[in-house]
């Protein structure tokens, strides 16, 4: 049991600082210029909750986050079942054990913009390996910066690429703290291959899939930088996630009052999500 | 139900085992008798839990066959040789209820519904664990988690054999010597063969008909509670059964009698006319007395364990522990030790070597 | 091998092909690329390579991501060590509300804060230094320690703690000496973790450098805007910036597994 001690405040209070100094200022300075419109030169005018209406009211605000939702929910409707089916057939012990481990880490520690600017590379037309075999062996018709569809394919399976192994790797981490004696006593239950998932592993795994859907969602949904440099956006609009679009209007158009509403209406939503499935999951627990 | 037999069995968790040392089985060949409740005892790594696995068909042994009635089933998988195991720690399924977990191994194997609830209704009675069914198996204290491993063990009435792998070992001391009585009780009830994986001699003794003492590999005997303490086999399980374990003292084999510090001692028959080797006598402390003559000995030590005083004296250089009721001496008393007769053996190189 | 390892011996391969798709071209020359497609580089040269390691906006960039990275990762471990003690050993006023707001802060979308950093930091005049990266950095990186630390901190038994005590050790030495020895695979974990998401994090870092701090990736992205398709080039320098983040995966081999669960399995 942890015993009370109210001086334990003293040993986060370094933390609190840091972070407070990180996170309190640009939100209250986002704060601020969502209730204000300005016309430069520091002139601030009392806007109100006007930006805050004609964001929610916008069609523009309505498409990106249809968008964010729709990349979001395929990828996490990919990445999970694949992240837990490979965790399944990996070895459990031996030197492959670490070499796997390692080559799947990989893609999470290359730079988010080299990522994009790899995958762009990879899928140029004539240029790339994955172009030159779509368009020039498999005769598909396979063009990123003209046709939305294989805009979005390449998103995807980028994001797959990068993030699958996240969920492999936790997934795995559940699984090898599965002791034996649970795979033998199945076993000697007579129990097939589907109920050992469902009844061991699966129960087994279920704090780290939390963990890894949570983490998977959060970045998910404030992706920016990949898609970003992969597709700038485009064709059109139809690569215009939530980040993309709230960088578009805050740096591009430098419309500081509407960004920053967008920006807390978005940070609202991430939290409200994050916390719905932290509870639920969370929920048959404490049962 | 199924006689079991075990017929030349090796087992090397070396790919290429060379020496002896290098199997963790050396050699068993042993039959189970159907019905029978065995205790499989020895010191930790001496090889029980491989040969549980090796019965259960979780490890496949490097030589020799398994036969359940005569059939050999030594490449048959652990479902399809129909045996229970009970683990050291629980092994609950989780998510399911108390009555979905005991349901689940009749359920794997097809049986109809009605019938799967009578025998789950039967074994949470016998378990006295009938109140929880409904309840998340998750929930439940330690010894009834083990309790409900024991259940689906028991749970199939044609199963061949149960087997038990040291499955008090996280349980309250308080609530050890219940469950213990439990399963001897349920032995009795549903008359499986069922074999007790311990390294605590009372959880043997008290469990089994029959106790396989295992060491290094080796059975070294079989036998009734009663023979293992009257009459062991070998010196190891002289040691290991009691409390305090027999004494063992160095001795020469002067023309077939035992000589210990140069005194000569009776010994309860003739030595085998083919003992060479190592000599030792053995005599448990139950049966060494103080008295007018016999050997001299320095009292080191006198601790009270309750019923009676262990007195432990040093015969010239050797160590040698009695239990004494009644008056005992004091520390650094000289004392006169004797044997009684018919429980003084001789041992050469471990093994007995006396005859009656 | 059995069946099964098939799935992933394929995920590996697919993880791969564009890795030795960057590697492989960052070894062509500028025609070879732009000429049509070739599988492995009918020419190695090693002039893209040569480009970076001689012009000093390129190496600098490599030098100031490693800089402000492990500054940050220092940072991070300093303070998330303590904090990560007291949430894993004592109850104390807004504990809960507290680690959970510590949380919500890697939720925060990067592109919310990329203005209001900017002025902040020009605002205290660290603007274009390593010191306001690695600062920005600890928005996301000190709440991920905290956990994985408190993680790793809870499966070690209070008793360590009261035996070091009963045994007169004062509580700095026993942090320093005892403790953290104690928890250095999550240590280890956790600062792989920072420097991690310090490595591979452009949005701040860009956002808050000009041209004294900037980091490798940001001057890459400048190229390939700026210098039409030196494809080459950017495949050389996005290649050099796969080597640290494999060298500390390398460290950190046994335990990544279950550091990835944040050390709570």
């Amino acid at each position: 049991m942890k015993t009370h001690n109210q001086k334990a405040w003293f040993f986060v209070l370094p933390v609190l600082f840091l972070v407070a100094f990180n996170a309190l200022v640009p939100m209250m300075t986002v704060v601020n210029y969502s209730v204000q419109e300005t016309f430069g030169n520091n002139l601030f005018f009392w806007q109100g909750l006007d930006w805050f209406e004609n964001i929610l009211r916008s069609d523009r605000f309505h498409a990106a986050l249809g968008r964010q939702f729709l990349f979001t929910g395929l990828i996490l409707l990919i990445e999970v079942p694949l992240g837990i089916a490979i965790a399944l057939s990996m070895p459990r012990k031996g030197v492959w054990v670490s070499v796997c481990l390692v080559a799947m880490a990989l893609p999470m520690l290359i730079p988010w913009n080299v990522v994009g600017a790899m995958w762009n590379i990879f899928t140029l037309p004539k240029i790339g390996l994955a172009g030159y075999f779509l368009n020039d062996v498999l005769g598909v018709n396979y063009n990123m910066t003209q046709d939305p569809v294989a805009a979005w394919v390449t998103i995807i399976v980028m994001d797959a690429w990068h993030w699958t192994s996240l969920v492999v790797l936790l997934s795995y981490a559940g699984l090898v703290s599965i002791p034996e004696a649970y795979y033998q006593a199945a076993k000697t239950d007579g129990a097939s291959n589907w109920s050992i998932f469902r009844y061991i592993q699966l129960p087994k795994m279920k704090t780290v899939l939390t963990i890894a859907i949570l983490l998977r969602f959060m970045d998910s949904f404030n992706i920016y930088t990949e898609p970003f440099v992969l597709t700038g956006g485009g064709p059109g609009n139809s690569t215009t996630l939530l980040s993309i679009d709230l960088v578009k209007i805050a740096l591009g158009q430098f419309d500081l009052g509407p960004a920053a509403a967008m920006s807390l209406i978005y940070f609202a939503i991430t939290l409200l999500v994050s916390w719905l499935f932290y509870t639920l999951m969370n929920k048959d627990n404490l049962n | 139900m199924a006689k079991i037999t075990l017929s030349n069995l090796r087992h090397s968790y070396y790919p290429a085992p060379e020496k002896r040392d290098d199997y963790a089985l050396k050699n068993i060949d042993l039959d189970w008798e159907d019905g029978g409740a065995y205790a499989l005892l020895g010191p930790s790594g001496c090889g029980k839990t491989t040969l549980l696995n090796i019965i259960s068909g979780l490890l496949t042994p490097s030589e020799g066959r398994i036969l359940f009635d005569g059939k050999d089933v030594t490449d048959w998988t652990p479902g399809r040789r129909n045996i229970a195991q009970v683990f050291q720690f629980p092994v609950i399924y989780d998510t399911m209820t108390v009555y979905d977990n005991l349901a689940f191994p009749l359920r794997n194997r097809g049986v109809d519904p009605a019938h799967i609830d009578r025998r789950v209704q039967e074994i949470a009675r016998l378990l006295e664990v009938e109140n929880m069914l409904d309840r998340r198996a998750s929930g439940l204290s330690p010894d009834n988690k083990q309790k409900l491993s024991m259940g689906r063990g028991l749970v199939r009435d044609d199963v061949n054999v149960v087997m038990f792998d040291e499955p008090l070992t996280v349980i309250d001391p308080h609530l050890k010597w219940k469950l213990r009585s439990k399963l001897k009780e349920l032995h009795q009830r549903v008359k499986h063969t069922m074999i007790y994986v311990t390294h605590d001699q009372t959880e043997a003794l008290t469990f089994a008909d029959q106790v396989v003492v295992m060491d290094e590999g080796e059975i070294v005997q079989i036998g009734t509670p009663v023979d293992l303490f009257a009459r062991p086999a070998h010196t190891f399980v002289g040691h290991f059964i009691g409390s305090p374990g027999m004494n063992v003292l160095p001795c020469e084999l002067r023309n077939r009698g035992a000589f210990f510090q140069g005194s000569p001692v009776p010994l309860e028959g003739p030595v085998r006319a083919d003992a060479s080797g190592r000599a030792e006598i053995g005599i448990r402390p139950e049966f060494v007395t103080i008295s007018d003559a016999g050997l001299d000995a320095v009292v080191v030590k006198v601790s009270d364990v309750g019923r009676h005083n262990v007195v432990q004296a040093m015969v010239g250089d050797t160590k040698l522990a009695a239990i004494i009721e009644g008056d005992v001496p004091h520390k650094g008393e000289s004392v006169k030790l004797s044997f009684r007769q018919d429980q003084t053996r001789l041992y050469c190189d471990g093994w007995l070597a006396t005859e009656i | 091998m059995q069946k099964r390892h098939i799935v992933p011996v394929l995920y590996i391969l697919f993880l791969m092909l564009p890795i030795y798709w960057l590697v492989a071209m960052s070894f062509k020359t500028t025609g070879e690329i732009l000429s049509g497609f070739s599988l492995f580089p009918q020419t190695w040269t090693l002039d893209n390579y040569r480009t970076i390691f001689t012009d000093p906006t390129w190496y600098w960039g490599y030098i100031n991501s490693i800089l402000y990275v492990s500054i940050n990762t220092v940072i991070s471990m300093v303070v998330a060590l303590p904090a990560a003690y007291a949430f894993s050993r004592y109850n104390f006023l807004g504990d809960k509300h507290l680690f959970f707001w510590l949380l919500t802060n890697r939720m925060a979308p990067a592109a919310v804060f990329a203005l209001p950093f900017f002025q902040l930091y020009s605002a205290v005049g660290l603007f274009d230094t390593h010191i306001a990266v690695a600062l920005a950095h600890c928005l996301f990186n000190i709440p991920l320690a905290v956990w994985i630390l408190e993680g790793f901190m809870q499966s070690i038994p209070k008793e360590l703690d009261e035996t070091a005590y009963v045994d007169g050790y004062s509580f700095p030495r026993f942090f320093i000496t005892i403790f953290v020895p104690t928890i250095k695979a999550g240590v280890g974990v956790a600062a792989f973790f920072c420097f991690m998401f310090s490595w591979v994090e452009l949005l701040l870092a860009k956002t808050l450098t000009a041209v004294a701090a900037k980091p490798i990736a940001a001057t890459m992205t400048k190229t390939a805007s700026s210098a039409g398709y030196e494809l080459g080039l950017l495949a050389a320098a996005g290649t050099l910036t796969i080597i640290p983040g494999a060298i500390v995966i390398y460290f950190v081999r046994n335990y990544i597994a279950r550091g990835f669960a944040m050390g709570r399995v």
